[in-house]
């Protein structure tokens, strides 16, 4: 474990860095009101954060992250185009694993631009790719916003959109609904005698709680409605399935991409986004020959990230988390604007996990 | 030095871990009077009886505090994060079973499975403004379950006792709890959901990894351990 005082002399280094290359730098209070949190990120949060409470503010957390409360600050009074730098601690619960850190040390550039993504996302990932350079990471991309074009698109009925874009950052459930939704996987018995009573309200059970009955009668008709719309089709699944497969260097991943828009067509603008950024990321001197790029990269974990995503791994180090990850979270500032939205991009850096790797010699 | 028991103090599930013991050839009581708290323990030598209440046993076992301890897979599991790591199980007493479930109002009709949970939660919140609440004291095990199964749109809140009853005043609209026979259940107007437990839980005797257990300790844990296995 490096000493304190060397992480936060590299923390100031790196934020220094960023600030000469004209990023403004920001603080951002410790405590986050809990209500913001827990509305982007659900019960989930309280696993991961600390919580804690008084009588006049109510429950607030200790910050898991500055991206939520920087683009609070930038919405709120932020000039356009913006670049921000910050470094300080985020505190995160640990329930699971007594080795990961619960305090440490994050140093973040976010950028906030709606000239040019593709070149800010080239942006966001040159500079973090040049903090780390000498470490040896790989570094693992993906693209979200692929996959939230290829299920906007589908041919089904719109409830069923919804219920999967609403589970694309939990794969295991976006499945599930995947295999009901194609006929592949069987109407649960219950469901099916639930369907097949002439009256499947329950009237002879006392009406209690505040979810009511004329609720329950409209879950039920969507049911019904649900299981008379044809299934999704099998050129579909397969098209997503090979999409979710995609795992390559980034201008074959991009080649595999372009055979599924063939089936899924709804794909391409996302594809063209994909190219510029290659093409950005290539004019900013990355080896995008050499750059993986996986399609399903970051769904889980990731909740906020809605276009491009990475993370820089030591693969000599499995059992360290990643020391950079970043992503673009456009819908994030459309949630936290109320109405107001701009594009971003952002990344964050452990300098704490750079040590130890030089510590032991990369 | 002596190898410290920690028995639940009271109730049903202090007598039966009495009786489990005894057929064992070990017995167990209660030291003096009905109301204190001191045990003694007959049959082996080097071995204390500590009373605790069921739920500060896992705590106890995992700081060292007791080498063995009777209580619940449900307290164990919920209290100490990679519990295997702190505690290992002796054996499971064959009482005390109860499985920690996720209930629904029964006049839910359209509710069976997890599945159908997550998509009323959606219509819920839509509806209602707040995510669907789900009243418990076991917010980690719960929490970890909804997390695998992929619920979202819903909270946890808090209820220590008389939990079934949050329902029917409206403070939750689902419950995750204990149920042996699901009869407070049924008396609620409550159904449990299909999937299977969260947990299926039951009294064992579980030992700590961590207390020190030197010199004439060991011997006395290994008569014990033969008594019993």
């Amino acid at each position: 474990m490096p000493a304190r005082a060397d992480i936060l002399a590299r923390a100031a280094d790196l934020r220094g860095g960023f600030e000469a290359l004209g990023a403004q730098p920001v603080e951002t209070p410790v405590l986050q009101p809990a209500d913001t949190l827990l509305d982007l990120y659900g019960e989930d949060i309280r696993g991961r954060a600390y919580v804690t409470s008084d009588a006049l503010r109510g429950e607030q957390m200790l910050r898991p992250d500055f991206t939520v409360p920087v683009v609070q600050m930038h919405m709120a009074h932020g000039a356009e185009p913006a670049r921000y730098t910050y470094a300080g601690e985020v505190f995160r619960r640990q329930e699971q694993d007594p080795d990961r850190a619960n305090e440490y040390v994050q140093v973040g550039y976010e950028v906030f631009d709606r000239t040019d993504p593709a070149a800010a996302d080239a942006e966001v990932f040159a500079l973090i790719a040049d903090a780390l350079s000498g470490l040896g990471l790989r570094a693992a991309t993906g693209d979200i916003g692929i996959l939230l074009a290829a299920v906007q698109g589908l041919q089904t009925a719109e409830p069923r959109k919804a219920a999967l874009m609403r589970h694309i950052w939990r794969p295991r459930r976006f499945r599930a609904l995947l295999e009901r939704y194609s006929g592949r996987a069987p109407v649960p018995p219950a469901r099916a005698a639930l369907l097949a009573r002439e009256t499947p309200e329950a009237p002879d059970v006392p009406q209690i709680g505040k979810r009511g009955a004329d609720e329950v009668a409209a879950r039920i008709a969507a049911l019904r409605a649900d299981a008379a719309a044809p299934p999704i089709s099998e050129g579909d699944m397969a098209a997503l399935e090979t999409l979710l497969s995609v795992r390559e260097t980034m201008p074959f991943a991009l080649e595999r991409l372009r055979d599924v828009a063939v089936d899924l067509p709804q794909i391409t603008p996302a594809l063209d986004r994909l190219e510029a950024r290659i093409e950005a990321l290539g004019e900013r001197g990355v080896d995008v020959d050499g750059l993986d790029f996986e399609a399903s990269y970051g769904r889980t974990s990731m909740e906020y990230y809605d276009g491009f995503v990475f993370g820089f791994y030591a693969e000599s180090r499995p059992d360290l988390p990643p020391i950079a990850t970043g992503g673009r979270y456009d819908a994030l500032t459309r949630q936290l604007g109320a109405g107001a939205e701009i594009p971003a991009v952002g990344g964050v850096l452990r300098p704490d996990l750079m040590l130890e790797l030089e510590a032991r010699g990369g | 030095m002596t190898l410290k028991l920690g028995v639940p103090s009271k109730g049903r599930l202090m007598e039966k871990t009495f009786q489990w013991f005894a057929r064992r050839g070990v017995t167990l009581s209660r030291a003096g009077s009905e109301r204190e708290y001191a045990g003694q323990v007959e049959g082996i030598d080097g071995l204390a009886l500590v009373l605790l209440s069921a739920g500060e046993i896992p705590r106890e076992l995992a700081a060292g505090r007791i080498h063995l301890g009777v209580t619940g897979t449900d307290l164990v599991h919920e209290k100490l994060p990679r519990w295997e790591q702190q505690v290992e199980e002796i054996a499971p007493l064959g009482f005390g079973q109860a499985d920690l479930i996720v209930a629904v109002p029964a006049c839910w009709s359209d509710v069976d499975t997890l599945d159908d949970l997550d998509a009323a939660a959606a219509a819920f919140r839509a509806r209602h403004g707040h995510r669907l609440r789900i009243a418990t004291k076991y917010h980690r095990l719960v929490r970890d379950y909804m997390t695998a199964h992929g619920v979202a749109d819903y909270t946890l809140v808090d209820s220590q006792g008389a939990t079934e009853g949050t329902v029917a005043n409206e403070t939750a609209e689902a419950i995750a709890d204990i149920t042996s026979t699901g009869e407070t259940l049924r008396a609620n107007h409550l159904k449990v959901l299909s999937d299977g437990p969260v947990l299926r839980s039951q009294a064992t005797l579980w030992r700590s990894r961590v207390a020190p257990c030197e010199g004439s300790d060991r011997g006395v844990l290994r008569a014990l351990l033969d008594r019993i296995g």
